[in-house]
């Protein structure tokens, strides 16, 4: 049981640390909030499908960076799915790099 | 109350399914416009739907056309990421009843469910 309470407590400051280092925001206390005895696993449910939904996307990103020229309309449409994602489950720092990511397609910026 | 989930993000997806069991509200869910207008022809009928704006197949906009074409009286809330006003106003002259800004939450619901006007 010591080593139960041991493990709740590095879990707790780990989720915190998330927070201080501003990794999530407040979008991921809704998702906490929405886990009920009806559905215990809620946000590992949401969180799960959202890095198996962000490595695909990351891919075709990938893929679409190796191309020449830049289709900066693909790319942008790619990190709209990318940013919705992250800004849905409290990805504070992934959603502001979408938003710069997407800065640059528009300015047709291939460097940045 | 019943309400129809019209979103083609499966994060957003599950999220909003959860907030509408969360407050009680029997729901559905779809990947777009299409299979929105699709699920209304087939002769369902929902009090609320929640509709994405950027969507393939057909977007949240001509979603919210066609409905309201087809004589569909349901509380529709379109729920969008774009923040700049000439695209909001574009998205709520389609028909919508109410707006919010992506992400939702239980605040938001709360707040359209008490907008429910008509019951399907």
């Amino acid at each position: 049981m010591e080593r139960n309470s041991q493990l709740h407590r590095q879990v707790a400051l780990m989720r915190q640390s998330l927070f201080d280092q501003g990794y999530l925001d407040e979008q991921f206390v809704q998702l906490e909030e929405l886990q009920d005895d009806a559905n215990p696993n809620f946000v590992e449910e949401v969180v799960t499908l959202y890095y198996r939904d962000s490595a695909r996307l990351i891919a075709s990103i990938e893929q679409a960076l190796d191309k020449s020229p830049l289709d900066f309309n693909k790319l942008d449409s790619y990190m709209h799915q990318f940013k919705g994602s992250s800004s849905s489950i409290g990805g504070r720092k992934v959603k502001a790099e979408c938003a710069q990511f997407r800065e640059y397609c528009r300015a047709g910026n291939g460097e940045g | 109350v019943t309400a129809l989930v019209v979103d083609d993000n499966k994060v957003s997806q599950m999220i909003h399914h959860q907030l509408l069991n969360v407050l009680g509200i029997v729901n559905h869910v779809v990947g777009n416009g299409k299979e929105a207008v699709e699920i209304h022809s087939s002769g369902k009928k929902f009090d609320l739907v929640l509709m994405d704006r950027d969507m393939p197949v057909m977007n949240g906009i001509e979603a919210t056309k066609k409905l309201r074409d087809m004589g569909v009286k349901s509380t529709i809330a379109g729920v969008s990421s774009h923040s700049l006003s000439e695209e909001r106003q574009e998205f709520i002259e389609a028909g919508l009843d109410d707006y919010h800004e992506k992400p939702l939450t239980i605040a938001k619901l709360v707040s359209v469910v008490s907008k429910i006007k008509y019951k399907a």
